[in-house]
């Protein structure tokens, strides 16, 4: 996949000229006329105005004298320039040049000032509050309000995590506007009238009052908030704006690569906000990239190497002692070692791996996938993922026709996808079909149209698909547990763009560095000579494995046979793998294990050598987002010792004699970059006939689930306010397929044996079982996953048991 | 120079030294005797406290921000009287509205006493003092902490945390209300 020639015609820009403070500017038609000012650098102070947001006309801060609106007359009073569209040969004065703007503007600041309390002292947008600074630049300076102010209650959480003080609002609607145009979670709302006027919540879906602001993008309203009307509960009072090291980043919980600022005072992060990239996240995050930036701060962190000692215990180690018996022990066991790097790498790490498995360590036996998958998805990234280089871009799915979303759910696995086609949907340019088993909520926003498919059946419904030029398919991770799901796709017709959205940071470079049984780096197939040659030659090396390594299931199972003696394990959670019992017993029964991780987990206690490694806050590097789109960052927490896994694999191979050829994350960097994509032929893809359907046995359910944004995993740990907004953890059924199996519709459901959730309604295909994947119970932990086959029953009865 | 010039010289040396034998002396005999300073002296910095005993200080940092030194550290947190569930918090109320200075230092050795900080005070919390014995053998000593700087609880006054009891509105502390009159029982 190359970019391809998709320069689309742009019709010719329509521009018109207007003169502002005397200067003359020309600018697109439909311009609003305070962008218009902003191209000749005048900013007119403004609240309600926001860019990405429609107008309003809302605070009136953005006055301006309007003397010639371009046909000759002028208004008759000062005009909101946030909503008057520039017009050929319109005049403009603002507060430079007009005594009437600035009187106008003067004005209406003192109106704001009325109610607005005098608490900016208490107040967390102190500081960095475009109120405080406008009031200073255009207002009085002196209030003439002696009289008593409003007051209201103070704070009232609007959900766990937003704060709101309506005594400070200016009523511009921007978070009104934000959360019914661009998240489509329209729970606040402006109620009341005049000195009444306040930002309310609205009343829940069952008509009580009082519905809590349940967004996953809610945080953004804080951040777009011009003063401190709304504020974070986990940012209170932690610190003031000057006190804060700001450092721009890229979010780690998914592979959208959202531009972040992480705020960080005295070594620890404050609080994290929206970058402002354009052709990424424009200026949005979800909660989850905002919030859950505490998950490295717990006290289970590791801060030094532990080795285990000769009673079994894991004891404080040096550098230099730790990586010397990771090196013996692993060159004890060379030739038998299966690697888990973990899907959460950056570029440069994600090299290091697959160099260290393939020099050091001489084995193809490596995978970066820490969940479960078939047997197709390997074939199908070294064929149509690796190498792709930049593919569907976000700018590309907000102009195209149609986009179909395989096993994939926006809104929940990759949020940034989910607003840019929230923008293109609600601008009536494209239009979003979803091959899932019901209309989720966010399928909802996005007016989805559902082609239902019982999980595991996708194929079918893909294949009644007419798909055709200027279609995209974007395929979730879970496609990889539907059999020939992969293989249809692959062999979807031209025109048809097609991209991989996988959940965590990291997969996409894993992929493009080779973390894979059957895949080196730079998309070269293990199975071509040429492809191996090129690379030991750019290693130095004599050469590198060419036999097909075990996969993520194999070298478990292997290693639990004791098959495999060795184990190198990254971030992997052992709960998410296929079957964590399993995982279990092979961790358990191999000799050696080694770890890198950040925080103590399973595999760290079953570890020889335990070895810490940085987490992306304290570190640098690039994240490739599902497009293909390098993301590099710079470290932000500057810890002494913190190091990359880069550094320590270079240090294990040193120490087994066998070393890289590069230390560092940048030198990393370089080496991948100097190695290439493989210029001859893509490996071959995946071919796999799905499954003939069948229903599920009496008393059996077929299991539809995917992660919800907000759940128990690892890396939202440490933030009960914004754990608290997780969507209840529900099952979804038909009617029908709660009456046949015995379930009341207001009751509880025990699915696999153990997991109870509470009974909802919804329009799923018969017998089969919406739940979430890790809301209150993990489901992989009872083997349960996309397309599986479980019992069902009812709750009553399993409290009988 | 001239011989009479130079004559006359010492004369004039030993007439400032004989006139000032008259004179009385400015040495202080200091520290046996300690001479109290001007009363708007810049000294040691105080917290000061409302008439029931809660901190004025809410913990805003502007005295950090208008520190030219660097020497002050705040860090603000909530005060809570009532946790969502209806139990009483631990953490308790400190001052009257929403926020206090949880942790509050100043650090003695970066200090130019200069008094922008007592400017910028919105609640006229803090104040110095004309204590100048600013003096230690250890920096740890001479980073003041929130209970090295707090006024001395006067009578009246209740050791925080604990709820207001001037008013249950924040507001009317800065009104300047009183506290109630209570008969002592006796």
């Amino acid at each position: 996949m190359t970019i391809e020639a998709n320069h689309e015609t742009q019709a010719p820009v329509e521009l018109v000229t207007l003169t502002i403070d005397d200067v003359s500017v020309s600018v697109p038609k439909g311009t609003l006329v305070i962008r218009a000012a902003e191209v000749v650098g005048i900013e007119i102070p403004r609240f309600c105005d926001h860019p990405l947001l429609e107008p309003v006309g809302a605070c009136r801060q953005c006055l301006v004298d309007i003397p010639d609106a371009g046909n000759g007359r002028g208004f008759p009073k000062p005009q909101a320039s946030c909503t008057i569209e520039a017009a050929p040969g319109m005049v403009v004065r603002t507060h430079l040049t007009s005594d009437v703007a600035a009187t106008a503007q003067r004005g209406n600041m003192e109106f704001l000032l009325v109610n607005h309390p005098l608490d900016c002292p208490v107040c967390d947008k102190g500081g960095e509050c475009p109120l405080q600074n406008q009031a200073m630049s255009h207002g009085r300076g002196e209030s003439r309000f002696h009289e008593t102010k409003r007051t209201f209650a103070k704070p009232v959480p609007v959900s766990a995590q937003v704060l709101l003080d309506r005594e400070r609002c200016v009523l511009c609607a921007r978070c009104t506007r934000f959360s019914e145009q661009v998240a489509g979670d329209p729970f606040i709302a402006l109620v009341e009238r005049g000195a009444q006027q306040q930002v309310g919540i609205g009343p829940s879906s069952d008509g009580a009052e009082g519905a809590p602001f349940h967004s996953y993008f809610s945080g953004n309203t804080i951040q777009i908030c011009p003063v401190g009307a709304l504020t974070s509960a986990d940012y209170r009072f932690r610190s003031r704006p000057f006190d804060l090291v700001s450092v721009p980043s890229v979010a780690e919980h998914d592979a959208c690569g959202a531009a972040i600022r992480v705020d960080h005072r005295r070594g620890a992060v404050m609080r994290r906000l929206a970058g402002d990239d354009p052709e990424v996240n424009e200026e949005w995050i979800s909660d989850k990239d905002r919030f859950a930036f505490t998950w490295s701060r717990q006290d289970d962190r590791l801060r030094t190497p532990l080795v285990r000692d000769e009673n079994g215990d894991l004891q404080p180690t040096s550098w230099p002692g730790a990586l010397a018996v990771a090196g013996r022990l692993l060159e004890s066991v060379r030739g038998s070692v299966g690697v888990l790097p973990g899907g959460r790498l950056t570029l440069e790490d994600a090299h290091a791996w697959s160099a260290f498995a393939r020099v050091a360590l001489g084995t193809n036996d490596v995978d970066f996938r820490s969940r479960a998958t078939g047997p197709e998805e390997a074939d199908f990234l070294a064929s149509h993922v690796a190498g792709s280089g930049l593919g569907v871009t976000y700018d590309q799915l907000a102009r195209a026709r149609r986009v179909v979303l395989v096993a994939l759910e926006p809104e929940d696995e990759a949020a940034t996808i989910f607003l840019r086609l929230r923008k293109a949907v609600r601008a009536a340019k494209t239009q979003v079909v979803t091959i899932a088993s019901h209309l989720s909520r966010g399928s909802e926003k996005l007016g989805a149209t559902l082609v239902p498919a019982v999980p595991g059946q996708e194929v079918a419904a893909l294949a009644g698909l007419e798909l055709g030029a200027g279609d995209v398919v974007l395929v979730g991770e879970r496609a990889a547990l539907v059999p020939g799901l992969l293989s249809a796709l692959a062999t979807l017709g031209a025109g048809v763009r097609l991209a991989w959205v996988p959940r965590r940071a990291g997969d996409r470079a894993a992929v493009e560095a080779g973390l894979l049984p059957n895949l080196l780096p730079g998309a070269r197939p293990v199975a071509v000579a040429e492809a191996r040659a090129d690379l030991a030659a750019a290693w130095g090396v004599a050469g590198v494995p060419g036999v097909r390594g075990r996969d993520l299931a194999t070298i478990v199972d292997d290693a639990a046979d004791h098959a495999v003696l060795g184990l190198l394990v990254g971030g992997v959670e052992i709960a998410d793998l296929p079957d964590p019992a399993r995982a279990r017993a092979a961790l358990a029964a191999a000799p050696v294990v080694i770890s890198l991780e950040v925080r103590r987990s399973e595999v760290t206690e079953h570890a020889d050598v335990v070895l810490p490694v940085a987490p992306p806050v304290e570190k640098s590097g690039t994240f490739v987002t599902w497009e293909g789109r390098r993301r590099g960052f710079a470290t932000a927490l500057h810890e002494p010792g913190s190091v990359t896994d880069t550094r320590v694999l270079a240090g294990i191979a040193e120490e087994m004699g066998r070393p890289l050829t590069f230390r560092t994350p940048a030198d990393a960097l370089v080496d991948h970059d100097s190695i290439g994509r493989w210029d001859g032929a893509a490996a071959g893809g995946p071919s796999a006939a799905p499954t003939a359907p069948a229903g599920p046995p009496a008393g059996h359910v077929v299991i539809s689930t995917w992660r919800q944004l907000i759940d128990d995993g690892r890396g939202q740990e440490g933030q009960a306010e914004y754990s608290a907004t997780a969507r209840p953890a529900v099952a979804r059924a038909s009617a029908a397929t709660w009456s046949s199996l015995g379930v009341p519709e207001t009751g509880t459901v025990v699915l696999g044996g153990s997991a109870t959730f509470s009974v909802v309604v919804d329009d799923l295909p018969d017998g089969v079982v919406w739940v979430p994947g890790n809301n209150g119970v993990n489901l992989r932990e009872l083997g349960i996953g996309h397309g599986s086959v479980t019992t069902a029953t009812t709750g009553a009865e399993s409290t009988h048991e | 120079m001239s011989i009479k010039g130079n004559l006359w010289d010492p004369v004039a040396g030993f007439g400032v030294t004989f006139r000032t034998m008259f004179k009385k002396v400015v040495t202080e005999q200091y520290p046996f005797e300690k001479v109290p300073t001007a009363p708007r002296f810049h000294g040691r910095h105080q917290l000061n406290r409302w008439p029931d005993g809660l901190e004025k200080c809410i913990g805003c940092e502007l005295c950090a921000w208008a520190c030219p030194a660097d020497a002050i550290y705040v860090e603000g947190a909530s005060n809570v009287d009532v946790l969502p569930d209806g139990s009483p918090d631990e953490s308790g109320r400190f001052s009257p509205g929403e926020r206090y200075g949880r942790v509050y230092q100043i650090n003695y050795l970066r200090c130019i006493l200069c008094g922008l900080c007592i400017e910028a005070c919105p609640t006229r919390a803090l104040t110095m003092t004309n204590e100048y014995e600013l003096a230690d053998d250890s920096r740890e000593a001479l980073i003041y902490e929130k209970s090295d700087l707090l006024a001395p609880l006067l009578p009246g006054m209740t050791e925080p945390p604990h709820a207001m009891m001037i008013s249950d509105d924040h507001q009317d502390y800065y009104r300047g209300k009183q506290l109630p009159i209570v008969e002592a029982d006796e």
